[in-house]
């Protein structure tokens, strides 16, 4: 049995607004991130003492050299660069040295630029085999790779673009009420339908837009808040995994299947008990994977929720509330970060005019790194609020 | 179905030509390797036996680093497919729109593939090179296919059908067999050295008969004559097939003299030189122009290039030394992805080879394997079966290869 996080809290969740093209180093990102995050939770730069960073633009740095780049001395120092699985691993793995007493309070920040030329560079380099044995198949990037996955989801579960189509509406709709977000239009699924084939089946409004942008949020225990006076939300449980189910010939499943039982079971609560979800999105099939995996409903049925449920942040399932990365924008390693800070927004009443009506318990949930078929890093958090 | 194209406008700028991404890991050119000899070799485990791909330096079933290309079975189930309407390449994004699958392998490993428009449920995976040289997979449909129709695929071949040929000698049987090669793949038109004009050769009349061939005097070893050449029609050569040599016996205890090695080196080596330097950068110039672009050079080698058949020692050298300029070629050509497909026959059944013992390749199955080897997409050939054998000795132990080649 998994020790749990009995004690650990969340706070201070910080985005810098996202913009399409910086011409800015992600150091400059991560500087405003950590600035933000400081202020909003009462901290000085000297008493920081863990730092976690994720993030793709950082090359030739690591976090070690942001330190010296900002300033920092903490005693306990991580580099997570984990794509869309990062805000749940730098969570997980920063609870733990909070728990250990390894660290007071640890910032987690994943910030990246984006270049005009930034998004085709980290495709051509993202991994080996990427380089090897994806990237020389037409340069498609991601959206080749959750075509085949989003194809063969079709074929199986008889999933219809029109599904995927009332998810990115809904979410749409919620980014409206974010003020950060790239995406200031409303999108009807009559316009979902009719955008541009990208990489069939996938169309426009079917992909995430890079762009530049910065994450933050704090990991402390509960005295330390109350200390700082800052609201908090509780982390009740959390689970990460690495190249799960390796032998199945296409992903259709992740780590979560493999580990939410211990989730929950470290919770104390159910999927039914949540009061709203946060999947990694980008690409609209991984968030009926996500659904599935995690229990919401069984494998397959998919399709079937979709069409049962409302998703705004007021409807019967309140998914992505902040937008998620389809319409708030994708920012490298911080798109793994925009659902955690969304979590604790609704979770600490910070969420303004898409809050969840008494929302107490949410799950965040994270996917990164397609290294080569599939991607390999999964995890999840469930945390609760404290009203 | 592929069209003959319309007469070029020589007023419109000609494309420049674009690869597809050429970065690959060392362990992954092991994919390169095969592709360049048209087998389909994937690395599999010695220890424990499974096959794996994307290429890794450990077994990640067991983490033997015992993991060595070996063929495999091509069969495979496509599990999906998508057409990309985007690409973050300019190669492809010129080329948009491309189709890929997924294919789950008989042999094991899920793998990305070009795919052929055909391509149903059931597929054949091949590696092939692509313009940029580098090994990729392509999926076929199970049942055979016309390569040289598939959009996508011509993009990995250099199939002769509506292109223009240059063969550097037609007066030899391997340059006549090779005509007759070419017009039967429907090559576009086909231009035909012969070094001495004023004489009639063996065949000469038949060669005019056939549609399209056109007989223009080249001799190699006349730099003005090659100039000359290229001046008036490199800019419309869309494939090289150097096949012109000067062969003669013995080695060096049995001859006075260098003059027959230097007229070998004068037609092998410095023939090759000639040419490559009035025709390379035109044909350069002309990587992707359109359908029917520059897309390859043909060098008749010999297996001889490999090791020294000391009964035909200086012949040997003058090979070797081709063969070390084709590899420079090979580099120059690349960034315009035009093919420099090297070809190693053993003995061809001519009168030069006279003394040596069967099995020697006829002069029509070598043309047929120039034709097949473009038409494939391999760069490297070995015809016939002695030109089989030793490269399997000199793959297997150079060293004793020398020392049977000298017995």
């Amino acid at each position: 049995m998994r020790q749990d996080y009995q004690g650990v809290v969340v706070a201070a969740p910080v985005t810098v607004p996202y913009v399409r093209y910086s011409i800015r180093a992600a150091h400059w990102w991560l500087a405003r991130a950590l600035d933000s995050l400081l202020k909003k939770s009462n901290l000085s730069k000297e008493n920081l003492d863990g730092l976690s960073v994720s993030s793709f633009t950082l090359a030739p740095d690591t976090a070690i050299g942001l330190t010296q780049h900002l300033g920092l001395s903490p005693r306990w120092l991580d580099h997570v660069p984990f794509g869309g699985a990062s805000g749940v691993v730098a969570l997980r793995r920063a609870a733990r040295a909070v728990q250990a007493g390894d660290a007071e309070a640890v910032a987690c920040l994943a910030g990246d630029t984006n270049h005009v030329d930034s998004f085709r560079l980290t495709l051509a380099n993202f991994s080996q085999f990427a380089r090897d044995a994806v990237y020389p198949y037409g340069a498609g990037g991601p959206n080749a790779s959750f075509a085949f996955l989003t194809s063969y989801y079709m074929d199986k579960y008889g999933a219809k673009r029109e599904d995927f189509g009332k998810l990115c509406v809904a979410q749409r709709a919620n980014a409206l009420k974010t003020d950060f977000a790239l995406f200031k239009k409303p999108l009807t699924l009559d316009e979902y339908m009719g955008a541009r084939p990208i990489a069939e089946p996938l169309h426009l409004f079917d992909c995430v837009m890079p762009c530049a942008g910065a994450d933050a949020f704090l990991v402390l225990t509960e005295e330390k808040a109350k200390s700082l006076k800052v609201p908090f939300a509780r982390l009740l449980g959390t689970i990460e995994r690495h190249n799960a189910f390796a032998s199945d010939p296409v992903q259709m499943r992740a780590g979560w299947a493999l580990d939410r039982n211990d989730l929950y079971a470290q919770a104390g609560v159910g999927p039914a008990d949540m009061d709203f979800v946060e999947t990694y999105d980008d690409y609209p099939v991984i968030s009926l994977m996500q659904l599935e995996d995690l229990g919401f409903c069984d494998k397959g049925e998919g399709p079937a929720f979709v069409r049962k449920h409302g998703f705004t942040h007021d409807g019967t399932f309140p998914l992505n509330t902040g937008g998620g990365q389809l319409s708030v924008g994708q920012a490298g390693a911080a798109g793994g970060f925009l659902g955690m800070v969304e979590a604790i927004r609704q979770l600490t009443g910070e969420a303004a005019g898409r809050q969840v009506a008494d929302a107490k318990l949410g799950l965040v949930s994270g996917f990164g790194m397609i290294n080569f078929d599939r991607g390999l890093g999964s995890g999840a958090a469930i945390l609760a609020g404290t009203a | 179905m592929l069209e003959r194209p319309k007469r070029k406008n020589p007023v419109l700028r000609t494309r420049l030509p674009t690869l597809p991404p050429a970065a690959r890991s060392r362990i992954a050119l092991g994919l390169t390797a095969a592709a360049a000899m048209g087998r389909f070799e994937l690395q599999q485990c010695k220890d424990c036996g499974i096959v794996q791909y994307p290429p890794r330096e450990a077994c990640q079933s067991c983490l033997s680093t015992k993991v060595f290309w070996k063929l495999q079975p091509d069969g495979g189930e496509l599990l999906a497919r998508t057409v990309l309407h985007h690409s973050n390449d300019l190669f492809f994004r010129e080329r948009l729109p491309w189709r890929l699958g997924l294919v789950k392998l008989d042999c094991g490993p899920t793998v990305v593939a070009h795919l052929h428009e055909a391509a149903d449920r059931k597929v054949r995976v091949r590696a092939m090179l692509d313009r940029a040289g580098q090994a990729v997979l392509a999926a076929l449909p199970e049942q055979e296919i016309n390569m040289a129709d598939d959009r996508q695929l011509r993009e990995f071949t250099c199939d002769p059908k509506f292109r223009k040929v240059l063969i550097t000698d037609g007066k030899t049987a391997l340059g006549q067999s090779l005509v007759h090669a070419f017009a039967k793949a429907q090559a576009d038109l086909i231009w035909v050295g012969h070094t001495e004009p004023w004489k009639v050769f063996p065949g000469f009349e038949e060669l005019r008969t056939i549609p399209g061939v056109t007989l223009l005097p080249l001799d190699l070893t006349d730099s003005k004559n090659v100039r000359e050449m290229a001046a008036e029609i490199g800019a419309k050569v869309d494939i090289v097939v150097n096949n012109a040599e000067h062969h003669r016996a013995y080695g060096i205890a049995n001859r006075a003299g260098v003059e027959t090695a230097r007229a070998e080196m004068d037609v092998n080596y410095f023939g090759l030189l000639r040419l490559a330097q009035e025709l390379g950068p035109v044909m350069r110039a002309r990587g992707a122009d359109g359908q029917s672009s520059a897309v390859a050079w043909v060098n008749v080698l010999s297996i001889y290039a490999l090791a020294n058949f000391p009964p035909h020692g200086t012949f040997s050298a003058s090979k070797a030394a081709a063969h070390s300029l084709a590899q420079c070629l090979r580099a120059e050509m690349r960034p315009a992805g035009v093919r420099v497909v090297n070809v190693f026959p053993g003995p061809v059944d001519d009168e030069w080879n006279q003394l040596l013992p069967p099995p020697k390749v006829t002069p029509a199955a070598l043309a047929g394997a120039v034709v097949k080897a473009l038409q494939d997409g391999v760069e490297d050939v070995y015809p016939g079966d002695v030109a089989q054998e030793w490269l399997a000795r000199w793959r297997d132990n150079p060293k004793a290869l020398e020392r049977e080649l000298s017995a």
